[in-house]
C-alpha cells in the first residue's frame, strides 16, 4: 500500500517550474530518501504534501485522502520537521513541544522526556537562545515523541552534530520498527544511504531515478582498478569506460554496468593479474546524475 | 596604571563613533526638530497672554499636573508653556534614545560576541564599557547645546539665554542619567532585551511615581528645573552627579564580572506548557500579551489626558476658533456634551490601531516561516484565522472600553457636573461596527494579497482625516462615507442610527466571509 502518493504533480511559481510533472510513491513501512542538491524541488514537494502549496497540476494523496481537502485529516497522524525550524524567540521548548503536541492530539509524556534526555535539550531556554541545532532538536523531539504514522522529514540534521545526528538515526530507526513510514529529504548521503529502504533522486521538479539503492547501482557504474600482463593502450575509448585514470602497474576507471560482459572480455585478452571491484556509494550514484544533468546544460 | 585600565577607550570611542554616527544624527535632528517646531507652533495657536492665560487656566487640575508636571500657571508666557508642556516629554524621548544607544555597545555586543573578539585585542577589560560612556556623554553634551542655541535663536521674548541654556541643560542631564542607569542595567541582565526592558521599567516607574511624589529622581527633578521662570540649576547638577554615580556604579560591577554574566542571573522558563497554551487561541495571546497589556495602559492614560480638559472647555473654546469650528454649535445640550464624540472619535481611531495590528500579527508570522509548524499539525487555516480575529475584535472592545473608562475618570475630576460612565462607554463603544469592518478588510487583504495589508493604515488615516478635520476644511459629506467611521452615530448628541450600526456589522461579515475563502485556497510563503 502506498502511503504518499504524487502523480504528474507541477508546481509553477510564475514563470518557475518548481515541480514539473512529479511522480512519487512512498509505501507504508518504508524509509524513503529524497535526495537532490538545492533549489531541486524537495521543499517544494513537501509543502504541497502538507498542503502549504496548492498544485497547479496533478494529484497528491496521503493515506489515500488529498492533500490540499483534507490537510487537517491527514495532519493528525504525520509529523513534520522543517530544515529551517523557526521558533517563537520568547516562548521555551518546554512550552512549544507541549503545544505542538496538543495541536496534534495526545502528548505521550514518557516519551517526551526520554527524548530530551536523549537529545540532551534543555526544555526551560527561551527559544532565543536556541542555537539552529537545538531549534531542530525541539522539532525533533515534538515529532517522535507524537504517535505519528507518517514522518515528513526536510533536512532535518543539518545543524546536528556527529553526536546528535546518531541519535536521530537511532530514532527513524526505532519508528521504522514499529512499522512507521518515512519521507527523508537530505543532501547528507551518508545518513540516506544508513537510513533509506529506497531512494528518489529529485532533478529540477522530475524524480530522474527511483528505486532500492541495489536497483540504482544497477543502473549505474562499477568502480573497477586493474593490473594486466600486457599494458591496455586505449582504454579511455572503449565504450562504457569513464574516469579513467593511471596507478601504479594499471588503471583504476568506471565501467557502465550494462557494457560490464564487453569490457570484461576484452580486459581478459590483456591478461588480468589483478582486479578489484567496488559497488558506487550513493554520492558517485548523485554525482553521476548531477554531471550528466551539467554536461547537457553545456552542450 | 590608569591608563593600563582604560587601554584603548579612545579608539573605541572612534569606533563607535564611526558605526553608528548616522544613528546619532537621526536621533539628534529628531529630537532637536521636535523642541524647536514647538514654539512657533504654540506662538501662533496662542498668539496673546490672554489666549495662554486661558491654557494656563485648562492646565490648573490634578491629571494635567500629573502628566506634565509643575509650572508657573500665574505668568504662563509663551516660554514657561513650552517648558511645562514639552520639557517632560521631550526628557522620555532622551532617555529612549540613551537607553537604545547605550545597550549597543555594551550589552548587545556583548551577546552577540563582538565583544569577545574585540577583547582578544591589547585594550583593556573596561574600554569598551568606558567608551560607551564617553560617546554618549558626547551625543547628550552636543544634543543639550543644539537645543540652548536652537531655543533660544528663535528669539521670543519670553525665551531668554539663561533659560534656552538651562532647558538645553536638563535635557543633556537627563539623558546622561539614562545612559548611567542603561550602563548598570547591562551589568545585571544577561541579554540586551533584558537591558533594555529593566532600563525602561526604572523610567516608566520613575515617570509614574513623580506623578504623586514631585521630588521623584530623575523626572521630578527634570520637572523643578522650570526653565523660564524658576530655572533652577540645583537639580540639573544633582542629575550629573546622579549619573557619575551611575557611571561609576557601573564599571565597579563591570570588572566584577565574568563576559556574558550578569549580576541577575536569567530565570529558566517553564518546562511545560500551561493548560492556556495548549491551542492556537493561546499561542496567538501569549504572542501578543506585551502589546496588548501596553496599548490598554495607554488608552487609558490618552483616555485621561482627553477627559482632564473637559471641565475648562467653555474657557477652551471661546479662546480658540479653530477648536471652535469643529462642532456645530447646539443650545440643547452642554459644550462638554458636544465635544465627546469628537473626543471618543479620535481615541477610537487609535484604539484602531492595536485591533489592526492583532490581525497583522498573522501576517507576519507567515513572513516570518512560522505557519508551517502550526498548520502542519491538526490546525485547519479556517481555525488559525478566525484565532487572530477573535483576538482583534476583543482588542478592539477592549481598548474602546479602557479609553472611554480613563476620558471617564479625569472627567469626574475635572468636570462640575459630570458625565455617568455609561454615557461615555456608550458613546466610545458605538465605533465598534466600524472598527469590525476595518479589521474584516485587513483579514481579506491577509486572504486576498497578504503584501498589501499595509493599505489599511491608509485607509485608517483617510477616515480620521475626513472625519477631525472634514468640519474645519468643509469637506463634502460623501468623503466622510467612504469610510466605515463615517457611518458612527454621534452619542450622545445624536440618536443612535441602528440601521448604521446593523449594516456596518453586516459588511463586516461578508468581508470576513470573503477573507476566510480566500486564506483558504491560496499558498502559504514558507
Amino acid at each position: 500500500m502506498n502511503v504518499i502518493e504524487m502523480n504528474q504533480v507541477t508546481k509553477v511559481f510564475g514563470k518557475h517550474h518548481a515541480l514539473d510533472g512529479l511522480d512519487l510513491e512512498v509505501k507504508s513501512g518504508e524509509v524513503f530518501g529524497f535526495i537532490g542538491p538545492n533549489g531541486a524541488g524537495k521543499s517544494t514537494a513537501i509543502r504541497v504534501l502538507l498542503g502549504m502549496l496548492r498544485a497547479t497540476n496533478g494529484s497528491a494523496t496521503i493515506f489515500g485522502k488529498d492533500v490540499w481537502r483534507d490537510a487537517v485529516e491527514i495532519h493528525r497522524r504525520i509529523a513534520y520537521v522543517p530544515g529551517d525550524v523557526n521558533l517563537w524567540p520568547q516562548l521555551t521548548g518546554g512550552e512549544l513541544i507541549d503545544l505542538f503536541a496538543s495541536l496534534q492530539g495526545q502528548i505521550n509524556e514518557r516519551k517526551r522526556d526520554e527524548l530530551l534526555a536523549r537529545f540532551q535539550l534543555d526544555p526551560t531556554k527561551k527559544c532565543r537562545t536556541y542555537s539552529k541545532g537545538n531549534r531542530q532538536k525541539v522539532a525533533l523531539v515534538a515529532a517522535f515523541a507524537s504517535d505519528a504514522e507518517l514522518f515528513l522529514l526536510d533536512e532535518p540534521t543539518s545543524g546536528l552534530d556527529p553526536l546528535m545526528e546518531n541519535i536521530f538515526q537511532q530514532c527513524v530507526a526505532e519508528v521504522k520498527a514499529e512499522g512507521k513510514t518515512v519521507l527523508l529529504s537530505s543532501h547528507i548521503l551518508s545518513e540516506v544511504e544508513k537510513l533509506c529502504d529506497r531512494v528518489g533522486i529529485i532533478r529540477q521538479g522530475r524524480l530522474i531515478e527511483c528505486g532500492t539503492l541495489d536497483e540504482l547501482r544497477h543502473l549505474t557504474r562499477m568502480r573497477l582498478t586493474v593490473e594486466t600482463r600486457v599494458p591496455i593502450e586505449s582504454l579511455a575509448s572503449w565504450q562504457g569506460v569513464h574516469e579513467v585514470l593511471p596507478t601504479e602497474n594499471g588503471w583504476a576507471f568506471q565501467a557502465d554496468a550494462d557494457e560490464m560482459e564487453a569490457i570484461m572480455r576484452k580486459l581478459s585478452e590483456h591478461g588480468i593479474q589483478k582486479i578489484e571491484s567496488a559497488s558506487p556509494t550513493l554520492e558517485d550514484l548523485f554525482m553521476q546524475h548531477y554531471e550528466e544533468a551539467v554536461e547537457s546544460r553545456n552542450s | 596604571m590608569m591608563m593600563g585600565k582604560f587601554a584603548g577607550t579612545l579608539r573605541l570611542s572612534r569606533f563607535i563613533v564611526r558605526q553608528d554616527r548616522w544613528r546619532y544624527v537621526w536621533w539628534l535632528f529628531g529630537i532637536v526638530a521636535m523642541t524647536l517646531l514647538v514654539p512657533p507652533a504654540l506662538d501662533s495657536l496662542y498668539p496673546t497672554q490672554q489666549d495662554r492665560d486661558m491654557m494656563a487656566a485648562t492646565m490648573e487640575n490634578p491629571v494635567m499636573t500629573a502628566m506634565v508636571g509643575p509650572a508657573d500657571l500665574t505668568h504662563y508666557t509663551l516660554g514657561v508653556m513650552v517648558a511645562h508642556q514639552m520639557l517632560l516629554m521631550t526628557g522620555i524621548a532622551v532617555a529612549i534614545m540613551n537607553i537604545l544607544l547605550m545597550v549597543r555597545h555594551t550589552r548587545a555586543e556583548e551577546e552577540e560576541g563582538q565583544a569577545e573578539f574585540l577583547r582578544s585585542l591589547p585594550i583593556a577589560r573596561n574600554s569598551q564599557l568606558t567608551a560607551s560612556i564617553l560617546v554618549l556623554l558626547a551625543v547628550n553634551v552636543v544634543m543639550a547645546m543644539l537645543i540652548s542655541v536652537g531655543l533660544f535663536s528663535l528669539s521670543f521674548d519670553s525665551m531668554d539665554l539663561r533659560g534656552s541654556l538651562i532647558y538645553g541643560a536638563g535635557l543633556g542631564a537627563i539623558g546622561l542619567f539614562f545612559a548611567g542607569v542603561t550602563a548598570v542595567c547591562a551589568q545585571l541582565s544577561e541579554s540586551s532585551r533584558g537591558t533594555v526592558g529593566l532600563s525602561f521599567t526604572v523610567m516608566i516607574v520613575s515617570y509614574l511615581v513623580r506623578a504623586g511624589t514631585e521630588e521623584f529622581p530623575p523626572f521630578g527633578w527634570l520637572a523643578q528645573v522650570q526653565p523660564y521662570s524658576e530655572n533652577n540649576m540645583l537639580p540639573v547638577i544633582f542629575l550629573i552627579i546622579g549619573s557619575l554615580l551611575l557611571f561609576i556604579l557601573a564599571i565597579v560591577l563591570h570588572a566584577k564580572r565574568d563576559l556574558g554574566s550578569g549580576f541577575l542571573p536569567s530565570r529558566g522558563g517553564r518546562a511545560h506548557a500551561s493548560i492556556f497554551l495548549r491551542n492556537p487561541l493561546g499561542l496567538a495571546w501569549r504572542l501578543e500579551k506585551t502589546a496588548f497589556i501596553s496599548w490598554s495602559i495607554g488608552m487609558v492614560v490618552l483616555g485621561l489626558s482627553y477627559g482632564s480638559v473637559l471641565g475648562d472647555l467653555e474657557k477652551f473654546f471661546q479662546s480658540n476658533e479653530i477648536f471652535a469650528s469643529m462642532i456645530v454649535a447646539d443650545e440643547n445640550s452642554s459644550l462638554a456634551a458636544q465635544f465627546l464624540p469628537m473626543l471618543m472619535a479620535v481615541l477610537a481611531f487609535i484604539s484602531t490601531i492595536p485591533a489592526l495590528l492583532a490581525v497583522h500579527k498573522l501576517a507576519g508570522e507567515e513572513r516570518k516561516s512560522r505557519l508551517d509548524i502550526v498548520l502542519g499539525r491538526a490546525v485547519s487555516r479556517v481555525n488559525l484565522l478566525a484565532t487572530y480575529i477573535v483576538l482583534a475584535l476583543f482588542t478592539s472592545l477592549v481598548m474602546l472600553s479602557f479609553s472611554a473608562l480613563g476620558l471617564w475618570l479625569a472627567s469626574t475630576a475635572s468636570m462640575d457636573e459630570p458625565f455617568a460612565f455609561r454615557t461615555v462607554w456608550q458613546a466610545s463603544i458605538v465605533h465598534f461596527p466600524a472598527v469590525a469592518v476595518m479589521i474584516a478588510i485587513s483579514a481579506c487583504l491577509i486572504g486576498v494579497a497578504q503584501r498589501a495589508t499595509g493599505f489599511i493604515w491608509l485607509y485608517l488615516f483617510y477616515g480620521f482625516l475626513t472625519l477631525y478635520l472634514g468640519g474645519l476644511f468643509q469637506f463634502p459629506e460623501w468623503m466622510e462615507k467612504l469610510s466605515p467611521f463615517g457611518y458612527v452615530s454621534k452619542l450622545p448628541i445624536e440618536e443612535m442610527n441602528w440601521l448604521y450600526a446593523g449594516g456596518l456589522l453586516a459588511v463586516a461579515a461578508v468581508l470576513f466571509v470573503v477573507g476566510f475563502n480566500r486564506y483558504n485556497n491560496r499558498d502559504i510563503q514558507g
